[in-house]
């Protein structure tokens, strides 16, 4: 059954969702993910993922070929920071502005199809864009070795205000605070909450409620007289506009930026975080993003040696045995590991983690129903 | 004066000859029925006036705007709206957002930007989309998901559907199939109520009962030709009906 959501609870929501996230630093600590390099990730990923869901989650549309519009976001504010200064504001918006431009250009081809020859036309794309970079548009991506700062960019706009950086490579820097290590974290954070609210906001507006039902019912929608195609691209410039803005993030807190980023192993991974969490759903896909990056970050540092201690208390041959097993799961190998645990979430869970609270969650009511329902014994204490 | 001006429709489905030479004049305000055996190409005219199909020869006038070349949503924009042989609704949502998406596609156009304000807070749109749900009986389950509904009620969901849209002409096909008497009688009770608020309506019926209580003119196809049209009376007694609809048994 559906019920419509109160703006009570959006308001809980929305106040425990930015709670959460400006006390992630302690939140997070004890699970050994309190550290920043990890939480920008979260959130940049958090926010790409947000994007990805308002395509694919509300409209069912499945993109693969979201990547493109990430690495475009850092070039943009590469550029920018080359160009016209270190401050972030400028160059998330560029991202932003530039990913939705070019979400423009393939949606427009893209969305002439549906199902899986969209996917296969987004991925195409993707792939064209990619390997453009490393190719044709080498003078303005620098190819493979990526793009990066230099002491001798203009950067006119500091250059007006008078902002020296002397002789060391700059760095992004919000009127004078470095967009590394904590400040780069709240940086993120600040953009991610904003993103959480206006994916809200899309959710629960007419907007968003044509667009499920884009994937409910397009034939009768036409005959409601809307017209769709409009419909799918304004929700594939939006999430083209959030994967900017994720790029354009991963380039303030660090400032390079390489075609890799475009690659469809990145396009998969954003696929893989809005499944895992729960497509369609507004928190989900924040989850689903959390999770991988936290256990990418996790596996990928396992190694052979860190194994063989772990395994040091089994007989020499069963530790070699499970060595070497492991380590396929590990390291490298992540994506192993990734693999099989997407596929009992797809197998167990098709809605993603978010079904799996809300089991979790039904099931704990009943049981306290349960508890209501008996006879109040005499010597229990009144409720107040 | 009528609302919809059907001139030598043909519609040919490779070898099979679906529409040859259809003619039809829908009167303002009036209930046309259109009978006639199955395959006998009534829902193929129907496509034909909403754009889901384009007539190989022929017109189609609506309020003097030509419908041929329009698309779906552009000839419900002018105030066409219809009910499906088999029902298209939003299975996956609930009745109540069933009934607001056309209400919303009504008031806003097709298409708007609206990602800002929240659809709890549009009352009156949420009052009309009640109201209709109420008309057909469902608004007991408008926080259901249409997906739970019986074929039955689905056709009424879709019914409340173009009913919230106040179109200048409803058109109905099959509208009763599949449903139980007593639903029927429930069904028919509700069109007389359209019917009398002035709505003009093309409906396609098997149903005799369902027709000639309702239908104020009546038009017979048999293999996509129009066989006889008249008033409702003339129809039960005319013999080539008889022949081509029930193979000679009397009505
Ligand atoms: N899209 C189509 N392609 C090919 N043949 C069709 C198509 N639609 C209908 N037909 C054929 O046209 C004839 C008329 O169909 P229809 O209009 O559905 O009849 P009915 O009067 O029962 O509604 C049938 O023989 C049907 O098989
Ligand atoms: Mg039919």
């Amino acid at each position: 059954m559906y019920k419509a959501s109160s703006r009570k609870s959006d308001l809980l929501l929305l106040a425990g969702f930015t709670v959460a996230v400006l006390l992630a630093p302690f939140i997070l600590g004890p699970v050994g993910a309190g550290y920043p390099d990890l939480l920008q990730k979260f959130a940049i990923f958090g926010i790409f993922a947000l994007g990805f869901n308002i395509l694919f989650g509300l409209t069912g549309y499945l993109s693969f070929g979201h990547a493109a519009f990430l690495g475009v976001g850092s070039y943009a504010a590469v550029w920018t920071f080359k160009l016209f200064s270190m401050n972030p504001i400028l160059a998330v918006i560029i991202a932003t502005v530039v990913g939705g431009v070019f979400a423009v250009a393939i949606g427009f081809i893209s969305l002439r199809r549906s199902g899986i020859y969209f996917s296969i036309l987004t991925l195409a794309l993707a792939q064209m864009s990619y390997n453009l970079a490393y190719s044709v548009l080498t003078p303005i991506t620098n190819g493979e070795t990526g793009l990066q700062l230099a002491q001798s960019d203009p950067r006119i706009l500091d250059v007006a205000f008078g902002r020296d950086y002397g002789a060391v490579l700059p760095s992004s820097d919000f009127f004078g605070i470095h967009m590394t290590g904590y400040p780069g974290y709240y940086f993120c954070a600040a953009l991610f909450v904003l993103c959480f609210f206006l994916s809200m906001r899309i959710f629960r507006s007419p907007f968003g409620m044509m667009l499920r039902a884009v994937k409910s019912n397009q034939n009768r929608m036409r005959y409601t007289g809307l017209n769709v195609r409009p419909y799918t691209l304004a929700a594939f410039v939006i999430s083209g506009m959030y994967a900017g803005l994720a790029g354009g993030l991963l380039a303030v807190t660090d400032p390079l930026a390489g075609a890799e980023r475009m690659q469809w192993t990145a396009s998969g991974e954003v696929v893989l975080m809005t499944i895992l969490g729960g497509a369609g759903t507004l928190l989900g896909p924040v989850i689903g993003a959390g999770v991988i990056k936290y256990f990418e970050n996790i596996f990928s540092a396992f190694n052979e040696g860190v194994l063989e201690q772990i395994f040091s208390f089994l007989p020499e041959f069963l530790q070699h045995a499970m060595v070497s097993i492991s380590s396929m799961f590990v390291g490298e190998g992540w994506h192993l590991t990734l693999g099989a645990l997407f596929m009992v979430i797809v197998i167990f869970l098709p809605g993603g983690l978010m079904e799996g609270f809300s089991r979790i969650w039904q099931r704990l009511r009943r049981m306290t129903k349960r508890d209501d329902d008996k006879p109040v014994e005499p010597s229990s204490v009144p409720a107040e | 004066m009528s609302i919809l001006t059907v001139e030598n429709v043909n519609k040919r489905f490779g070898g099979l000859q679906a529409l040859s030479n259809v003619n039809l004049q829908v009167e303002e305000g009036t209930v046309h029925a259109i009978i006639g055996p199955n395959g006998a190409g009534k829902s193929t005219l129907l496509n034909c006036f909403v754009g889901r199909l384009e007539p190989d020869t022929g017109s189609v006038v609506f309020n003097d705007v030509s419908l041929l070349g329009l698309k779906p949503h552009q000839i419900n924009q002018v105030g066409v709206s219809r009910v499906f042989q088999t029902p298209e609704i939003f299975d996956d949502m609930s009745l109540l957002e069933n009934v607001t998406i056309p209400a919303l596609a009504k008031r806003d156009g097709s298409f708007k930007l609206n990602a800002w304000n929240a659809v709890r807070d549009e009352n009156g749109i949420r009052d009309a989309a009640m109201e209709c749900l109420a008309d057909v009986e469902l608004d007991g389950k408008s926080d259901e998901l249409a997906r739970a509904l019986s074929r039955g009620d689905k056709r009424r969901l879709e019914l409340a559907m173009c009913l919230v849209q106040e179109p200048k002409l409803l058109l109905l096909d099959e509208p009763t199939a599949g449903m139980s008497r007593a639903d029927t009688n429930n069904t028919i009770e509700l069109m007389k109520r359209i019917a009398e608020n002035g709505m003009t309506m093309v409906v396609i019926e098997h149903d005799m009962h369902v027709v000639f209580s309702l239908a104020e003119k009546i038009s017979v196809l048999a293999q996509g030709t129009v066989i006889a049209e008249d008033l409702p009376d003339k129809i039960k007694g005319d013999p080539r009906v008889q022949e081509a609809y029930l193979g000679g048994a009397h009505l």
